[in-house]
Protein backbone atom coordinates (compact mmCIF):
# COMPACT_ATOMS: atom_id res chain seq x y z
CA UNK A 1 0.00 0.00 0.00
CA UNK A 2 2.68 2.44 1.00
CA UNK A 3 4.85 1.44 -1.93
CA UNK A 4 1.91 2.05 -4.29
CA UNK A 5 1.44 5.51 -2.83
CA UNK A 6 5.15 6.22 -3.09
CA UNK A 7 5.24 5.07 -6.70
CA UNK A 8 2.21 7.21 -7.52
CA UNK A 9 3.71 10.29 -5.90
CA UNK A 10 6.98 9.75 -7.74
CA UNK A 11 5.13 9.45 -11.02
CA UNK A 12 3.05 12.59 -10.37
CA UNK A 13 5.90 14.79 -9.17
CA UNK A 14 8.47 13.43 -11.52
CA UNK A 15 9.57 15.02 -14.75
CA UNK A 16 6.76 14.13 -17.15
CA UNK A 17 7.72 14.86 -20.75
CA UNK A 18 4.11 15.67 -21.67
CA UNK A 19 3.98 18.51 -19.14
CA UNK A 20 5.33 21.31 -21.23
CA UNK A 21 4.68 24.96 -20.72
CA UNK A 22 1.57 26.06 -22.64
CA UNK A 23 1.47 29.58 -23.98
CA UNK A 24 -1.74 31.47 -24.72
CA UNK A 25 -1.97 34.55 -26.90
CA UNK A 26 -4.91 36.54 -28.24
CA UNK A 27 -6.82 35.78 -31.42
CA UNK A 28 -6.14 37.45 -34.75
CA UNK A 29 -6.51 41.19 -34.20
CA UNK A 30 -7.84 43.89 -36.47
CA UNK A 31 -7.02 47.39 -35.36
CA UNK A 32 -7.54 50.90 -36.68
CA UNK A 33 -4.68 53.02 -37.92
CA UNK A 34 -3.26 55.14 -35.13
CA UNK A 35 -4.86 53.16 -32.34
CA UNK A 36 -3.19 51.29 -29.48
CA UNK A 37 -3.15 47.50 -29.58
CA UNK A 38 -2.60 45.26 -26.57
CA UNK A 39 -0.88 42.02 -27.47
CA UNK A 40 -1.62 39.59 -24.70
CA UNK A 41 0.42 36.56 -23.76
CA UNK A 42 0.17 34.26 -20.78
CA UNK A 43 1.23 30.74 -20.01
CA UNK A 44 0.28 27.68 -18.03
CA UNK A 45 2.93 25.71 -16.21
CA UNK A 46 2.83 23.04 -13.51
CA UNK A 47 5.67 24.72 -11.67
CA UNK A 48 5.46 27.76 -9.49
CA UNK A 49 6.31 30.98 -11.26
CA UNK A 50 10.03 31.30 -10.82
CA UNK A 51 11.99 34.52 -10.46
CA UNK A 52 13.77 33.82 -13.73
CA UNK A 53 10.61 33.78 -15.82
CA UNK A 54 11.23 35.27 -19.29
CA UNK A 55 8.92 36.62 -21.97
CA UNK A 56 10.07 37.45 -25.47
CA UNK A 57 8.12 38.78 -28.42
CA UNK A 58 9.23 38.54 -32.04
CA UNK A 59 7.68 40.13 -35.11
CA UNK A 60 7.51 38.78 -38.64
CA UNK A 61 6.12 41.16 -41.31
CA UNK A 62 3.57 39.88 -43.80
CA UNK A 63 5.26 38.25 -46.75
CA UNK A 64 8.64 38.08 -45.11
CA UNK A 65 10.39 35.02 -43.74
CA UNK A 66 12.62 36.81 -41.27
CA UNK A 67 11.46 37.67 -37.83
CA UNK A 68 13.03 40.18 -35.54
CA UNK A 69 13.00 40.25 -31.80
CA UNK A 70 11.21 43.24 -30.38
CA UNK A 71 10.74 42.63 -26.67
CA UNK A 72 12.44 40.65 -23.95
CA UNK A 73 11.67 40.42 -20.24
CA UNK A 74 14.20 38.76 -18.02
CA UNK A 75 15.58 39.03 -14.51
CA UNK A 76 12.79 41.40 -13.50
CA UNK A 77 13.64 43.92 -16.27
CA UNK A 78 11.75 44.62 -19.47
CA UNK A 79 13.80 45.43 -22.59
CA UNK A 80 11.89 47.04 -25.46
CA UNK A 81 12.87 47.65 -29.05
CA UNK A 82 14.92 50.83 -29.34
CA UNK A 83 16.35 50.48 -32.83
CA UNK A 84 13.79 48.73 -34.99
CA UNK A 85 10.39 49.62 -36.43
CA UNK A 86 8.75 49.68 -33.02
CA UNK A 87 11.12 52.15 -31.46
CA UNK A 88 9.42 54.13 -28.70
CA UNK A 89 6.08 52.47 -29.42
CA UNK A 90 6.19 49.42 -27.15
CA UNK A 91 5.31 49.32 -23.51
CA UNK A 92 5.27 46.41 -21.14
CA UNK A 93 1.86 46.18 -19.47
CA UNK A 94 2.04 42.65 -18.19
CA UNK A 95 2.42 41.20 -14.72
CA UNK A 96 5.04 38.46 -14.60
CA UNK A 97 3.98 37.46 -11.11
CA UNK A 98 0.57 36.58 -12.57
CA UNK A 99 2.12 34.97 -15.64
CA UNK A 100 1.00 37.80 -17.91
CA UNK A 101 3.50 39.01 -20.48
CA UNK A 102 1.35 41.43 -22.49
CA UNK A 103 2.77 44.38 -24.36
CA UNK A 104 1.09 47.51 -25.63
CA UNK A 105 1.81 48.62 -29.19
CA UNK A 106 0.99 52.30 -29.51
CA UNK A 107 0.11 54.39 -32.54
CA UNK A 108 -0.43 51.69 -35.14
CA UNK A 109 1.45 52.48 -38.32
CA UNK A 110 0.95 51.71 -42.01
CA UNK A 111 3.49 48.91 -42.05
CA UNK A 112 2.45 47.06 -38.92
CA UNK A 113 0.76 44.13 -40.64
CA UNK A 114 2.31 40.90 -39.52
CA UNK A 115 2.55 38.13 -36.98
CA UNK A 116 3.65 38.66 -33.39
CA UNK A 117 4.97 35.59 -31.60
CA UNK A 118 5.24 35.26 -27.84
CA UNK A 119 7.64 32.84 -26.19
CA UNK A 120 7.58 32.36 -22.44
CA UNK A 121 9.91 30.31 -20.29
CA UNK A 122 9.43 29.41 -16.67
CA UNK A 123 12.68 27.75 -15.54
CA UNK A 124 13.03 24.82 -15.12
CA UNK A 125 9.94 24.42 -17.28
CA UNK A 126 11.29 25.51 -20.63
CA UNK A 127 9.90 23.06 -23.13
CA UNK A 128 7.11 24.76 -25.01
CA UNK A 129 5.93 26.03 -28.35
CA UNK A 130 5.76 29.78 -28.99
CA UNK A 131 2.32 31.07 -29.92
CA UNK A 132 1.62 33.56 -32.67
CA UNK A 133 -0.91 36.31 -32.78
CA UNK A 134 -1.46 37.90 -36.21
CA UNK A 135 -2.24 41.60 -36.46
CA UNK A 136 -4.10 43.19 -39.34
CA UNK A 137 -4.30 46.93 -39.83
CA UNK A 138 -7.69 48.28 -40.84
CA UNK A 139 -7.56 51.90 -42.02
CA UNK A 140 -11.09 52.96 -41.18
CA UNK A 141 -14.21 50.88 -41.24
CA UNK A 142 -15.62 51.05 -44.72
CA UNK A 143 -18.76 53.07 -44.92
CA UNK A 144 -18.63 54.69 -41.49
CA UNK A 145 -17.99 58.19 -42.75
CA UNK A 146 -20.40 57.76 -45.65
CA UNK A 147 -23.20 56.76 -43.35
CA UNK A 148 -22.34 59.52 -40.91
CA UNK A 149 -22.48 62.29 -43.53
CA UNK A 150 -25.74 61.02 -45.04
CA UNK A 151 -27.30 60.61 -41.62
CA UNK A 152 -26.35 64.09 -40.48
CA UNK A 153 -27.67 65.83 -43.59
CA UNK A 154 -30.95 63.92 -43.62
CA UNK A 155 -31.33 64.49 -39.91
CA UNK A 156 -30.87 68.23 -40.41
CA UNK A 157 -33.50 68.15 -43.15
CA UNK A 158 -36.02 66.39 -40.92
CA UNK A 159 -35.23 68.77 -38.09
CA UNK A 160 -35.81 71.83 -40.27
CA UNK A 161 -39.13 70.46 -41.50
CA UNK A 162 -40.27 69.67 -37.96
CA UNK A 163 -39.27 73.10 -36.68
CA UNK A 164 -41.07 74.80 -39.57
CA UNK A 165 -44.32 73.00 -38.92
CA UNK A 166 -43.98 73.55 -35.18
CA UNK A 167 -43.55 77.30 -35.67
CA UNK A 168 -46.58 77.42 -37.94
CA UNK A 169 -48.65 75.50 -35.42
CA UNK A 170 -47.56 77.69 -32.52
CA UNK A 171 -48.14 80.93 -34.41
CA UNK A 172 -51.60 79.79 -35.50
CA UNK A 173 -52.46 78.78 -31.95
CA UNK A 174 -51.29 82.12 -30.59
CA UNK A 175 -53.33 84.06 -33.13
CA UNK A 176 -56.36 81.93 -32.35
CA UNK A 177 -56.09 82.37 -28.56
CA UNK A 178 -55.66 86.15 -28.95
CA UNK A 179 -58.81 86.40 -31.08
CA UNK A 180 -60.73 84.22 -28.59
CA UNK A 181 -59.77 86.48 -25.67
CA UNK A 182 -60.81 89.59 -27.64
CA UNK A 183 -64.23 88.14 -28.42
CA UNK A 184 -64.57 86.93 -24.85
CA UNK A 185 -64.03 90.48 -23.50
CA UNK A 186 -66.59 91.98 -25.87
CA UNK A 187 -69.13 89.36 -24.84
CA UNK A 188 -68.61 90.10 -21.12
CA UNK A 189 -69.13 93.82 -21.60
CA UNK A 190 -72.33 93.13 -23.54
CA UNK A 191 -73.72 90.77 -20.90
CA UNK A 192 -72.94 93.12 -17.93
CA UNK A 193 -75.11 95.80 -19.51
CA UNK A 194 -78.08 93.39 -19.34
CA UNK A 195 -78.08 93.48 -15.47
CA UNK A 196 -78.38 89.78 -14.96
CA UNK A 197 -76.15 87.00 -13.86
CA UNK A 198 -74.35 85.95 -16.97
CA UNK A 199 -74.52 82.24 -17.67
CA UNK A 200 -71.16 80.43 -17.44
CA UNK A 201 -69.50 80.47 -20.82
CA UNK A 202 -69.47 77.07 -22.47
CA UNK A 203 -66.06 76.59 -24.14
CA UNK A 204 -67.46 74.88 -27.24
CA UNK A 205 -70.06 77.59 -27.67
CA UNK A 206 -67.37 80.26 -27.27
CA UNK A 207 -65.26 78.55 -29.95
CA UNK A 208 -68.19 78.24 -32.34
CA UNK A 209 -69.07 81.90 -31.79
CA UNK A 210 -65.44 82.95 -32.34
CA UNK A 211 -65.15 80.97 -35.58
CA UNK A 212 -68.45 82.37 -36.82
CA UNK A 213 -67.33 85.92 -36.05
CA UNK A 214 -64.03 85.19 -37.82
CA UNK A 215 -65.86 84.03 -40.92
CA UNK A 216 -68.08 87.09 -40.87
CA UNK A 217 -65.06 89.38 -40.55
CA UNK A 218 -63.22 87.64 -43.40
CA UNK A 219 -66.29 87.93 -45.62
CA UNK A 220 -66.48 91.63 -44.79
CA UNK A 221 -62.76 92.02 -45.63
CA UNK A 222 -63.18 90.27 -48.97
CA UNK A 223 -66.04 92.52 -49.93
CA UNK B 1 -47.93 75.41 -71.31
CA UNK B 2 -47.97 71.64 -71.58
CA UNK B 3 -44.79 71.77 -73.66
CA UNK B 4 -43.09 73.77 -70.93
CA UNK B 5 -44.18 71.29 -68.30
CA UNK B 6 -42.95 68.31 -70.27
CA UNK B 7 -39.66 70.06 -70.99
CA UNK B 8 -39.04 70.80 -67.34
CA UNK B 9 -39.86 67.27 -66.25
CA UNK B 10 -37.62 65.89 -68.98
CA UNK B 11 -34.71 68.04 -67.82
CA UNK B 12 -35.16 66.98 -64.22
CA UNK B 13 -35.38 63.31 -65.09
CA UNK B 14 -32.34 63.56 -67.34
CA UNK B 15 -30.28 65.05 -64.51
CA UNK B 16 -31.54 62.32 -62.16
CA UNK B 17 -30.63 59.53 -64.59
CA UNK B 18 -27.17 60.98 -65.08
CA UNK B 19 -26.69 61.06 -61.33
CA UNK B 20 -27.75 57.43 -60.98
CA UNK B 21 -25.49 56.23 -63.78
CA UNK B 22 -22.56 58.22 -62.51
CA UNK B 23 -22.86 56.86 -58.98
CA UNK B 24 -23.44 53.23 -59.85
CA UNK B 25 -21.30 52.44 -62.88
CA UNK B 26 -17.67 51.67 -62.20
CA UNK B 27 -15.81 54.06 -64.43
CA UNK B 28 -14.55 57.11 -62.54
CA UNK B 29 -10.94 56.31 -63.30
CA UNK B 30 -9.84 54.11 -66.15
CA UNK B 31 -6.45 52.96 -67.12
CA UNK B 32 -5.03 50.19 -69.22
CA UNK B 33 -5.29 47.61 -66.50
CA UNK B 34 -7.64 48.87 -63.86
CA UNK B 35 -11.00 50.56 -63.62
CA UNK B 36 -11.81 52.24 -60.38
CA UNK B 37 -14.72 54.11 -59.06
CA UNK B 38 -16.30 55.12 -55.80
CA UNK B 39 -17.06 51.61 -54.66
CA UNK B 40 -14.73 49.06 -56.16
CA UNK B 41 -11.42 48.63 -57.93
CA UNK B 42 -11.33 46.11 -60.72
CA UNK B 43 -8.38 44.85 -62.64
CA UNK B 44 -9.12 43.96 -66.23
CA UNK B 45 -6.17 41.61 -66.53
CA UNK B 46 -7.03 39.23 -63.73
CA UNK B 47 -10.73 40.04 -63.55
CA UNK B 48 -10.50 40.37 -59.78
CA UNK B 49 -12.27 43.11 -57.93
CA UNK B 50 -11.69 44.37 -54.44
CA UNK B 51 -13.46 47.02 -52.44
CA UNK B 52 -12.20 50.57 -52.93
CA UNK B 53 -9.67 52.02 -50.55
CA UNK B 54 -11.43 53.06 -47.41
CA UNK B 55 -10.00 56.53 -47.13
CA UNK B 56 -11.97 59.37 -45.59
CA UNK B 57 -12.25 61.44 -48.77
CA UNK B 58 -13.62 58.72 -51.02
CA UNK B 59 -16.24 57.95 -48.41
CA UNK B 60 -17.25 61.60 -48.39
CA UNK B 61 -17.56 61.53 -52.19
CA UNK B 62 -19.79 58.46 -51.89
CA UNK B 63 -21.95 60.21 -49.32
CA UNK B 64 -22.28 63.40 -51.40
CA UNK B 65 -23.29 61.50 -54.55
CA UNK B 66 -25.90 59.50 -52.65
CA UNK B 67 -27.24 62.66 -51.01
CA UNK B 68 -27.53 64.39 -54.37
CA UNK B 69 -29.57 61.49 -55.73
CA UNK B 70 -31.83 61.56 -52.67
CA UNK B 71 -32.40 65.30 -52.93
CA UNK B 72 -33.09 65.15 -56.65
CA UNK B 73 -35.68 62.40 -56.16
CA UNK B 74 -37.26 64.41 -53.37
CA UNK B 75 -37.36 67.45 -55.65
CA UNK B 76 -39.18 65.47 -58.36
CA UNK B 77 -41.71 64.19 -55.83
CA UNK B 78 -42.23 67.67 -54.39
CA UNK B 79 -42.68 69.10 -57.88
CA UNK B 80 -45.63 66.83 -58.53
CA UNK B 81 -47.05 67.62 -55.09
CA UNK B 82 -46.73 71.35 -55.59
CA UNK B 83 -48.12 71.13 -59.10
CA UNK B 84 -51.49 70.15 -57.69
CA UNK B 85 -51.53 72.04 -54.40
CA UNK B 86 -49.89 75.37 -55.17
CA UNK B 87 -52.01 78.47 -55.60
CA UNK B 88 -52.18 80.24 -58.91
CA UNK B 89 -49.17 82.51 -59.38
CA UNK B 90 -47.12 80.71 -56.79
CA UNK B 91 -43.51 79.70 -57.28
CA UNK B 92 -42.00 76.25 -56.87
CA UNK B 93 -39.58 77.43 -54.23
CA UNK B 94 -39.26 74.17 -52.35
CA UNK B 95 -38.68 72.09 -55.45
CA UNK B 96 -36.11 74.54 -56.72
CA UNK B 97 -34.31 74.58 -53.37
CA UNK B 98 -33.97 70.82 -53.27
CA UNK B 99 -32.80 70.62 -56.86
CA UNK B 100 -30.20 73.35 -56.33
CA UNK B 101 -28.97 71.59 -53.19
CA UNK B 102 -28.65 68.36 -55.20
CA UNK B 103 -26.55 70.14 -57.82
CA UNK B 104 -24.33 71.62 -55.10
CA UNK B 105 -23.75 68.18 -53.62
CA UNK B 106 -22.74 66.78 -57.01
CA UNK B 107 -20.39 69.69 -57.52
CA UNK B 108 -18.74 69.19 -54.13
CA UNK B 109 -18.39 65.47 -54.72
CA UNK B 110 -16.81 65.92 -58.13
CA UNK B 111 -14.47 68.62 -56.83
CA UNK B 112 -13.33 66.49 -53.89
CA UNK B 113 -12.72 63.55 -56.23
CA UNK B 114 -10.75 65.70 -58.64
CA UNK B 115 -8.54 67.16 -55.95
CA UNK B 116 -7.95 64.01 -53.95
CA UNK B 117 -7.70 61.36 -56.66
CA UNK B 118 -3.91 61.66 -57.14
CA UNK B 119 -3.64 60.22 -53.66
CA UNK B 120 -5.26 56.91 -54.40
CA UNK B 121 -4.90 56.56 -58.19
CA UNK B 122 -1.65 55.80 -60.03
CA UNK B 123 -0.42 58.48 -62.35
CA UNK B 124 -1.06 57.10 -65.82
CA UNK B 125 -4.80 56.62 -65.39
CA UNK B 126 -7.32 59.00 -66.86
CA UNK B 127 -10.77 59.96 -65.69
CA UNK B 128 -13.55 57.74 -66.93
CA UNK B 129 -16.98 58.57 -68.28
CA UNK B 130 -18.79 58.30 -64.97
CA UNK B 131 -16.70 61.17 -63.71
CA UNK B 132 -17.61 63.23 -66.78
CA UNK B 133 -21.29 62.38 -66.31
CA UNK B 134 -21.12 63.69 -62.78
CA UNK B 135 -19.73 67.00 -64.04
CA UNK B 136 -22.47 67.17 -66.73
CA UNK B 137 -25.21 66.41 -64.22
CA UNK B 138 -24.18 69.38 -62.08
CA UNK B 139 -25.12 72.19 -64.54
CA UNK B 140 -28.25 70.34 -65.65
CA UNK B 141 -29.47 70.10 -62.10
CA UNK B 142 -28.54 73.70 -61.39
CA UNK B 143 -30.43 75.01 -64.44
CA UNK B 144 -33.41 72.86 -63.61
CA UNK B 145 -33.47 74.17 -60.05
CA UNK B 146 -33.24 77.79 -61.20
CA UNK B 147 -36.11 77.25 -63.63
CA UNK B 148 -38.22 75.94 -60.78
CA UNK B 149 -37.48 78.99 -58.68
CA UNK B 150 -38.34 81.40 -61.51
CA UNK B 151 -41.37 79.55 -62.84
CA UNK B 152 -44.83 80.67 -61.83
CA UNK B 153 -47.85 78.43 -61.80
CA UNK B 154 -50.47 79.35 -64.36
CA UNK B 155 -53.93 78.05 -65.38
Amino acid sequence: MLTVLALASVVLLGIDPSQAIVIYTGWERHALLGSDVRLSCSFFSWRWTSDDVTFSWTYRPDGSKDSISIFHYTGGMAYVDNKGPFRDRLEFVGNPGRRDGSILLKNLDFSDNGTFTCDAKNPPDIVGRPQSSPLRRVPIQAGVITGAIIGVVLGLLVLIVVIYYLMRFLVARRVFSLSVSKHGKKKKEGSQQRQGPAPPADPSKVKAAASEKKKQESRKDKK
Amino acid sequence: MLVLLIGIIFLHVAALVLLFVSTIVSAWTTGETITADLWINCSSITGLCKAASTGEWIQSVQALMILSIIFSCLALFLFFCQLFTLQKGGRFFLTGTFQILASLFVMSGAIIYTVMSPEWVPDNNSFGYSYILAWVAFPLALISGLIYVILRKRE
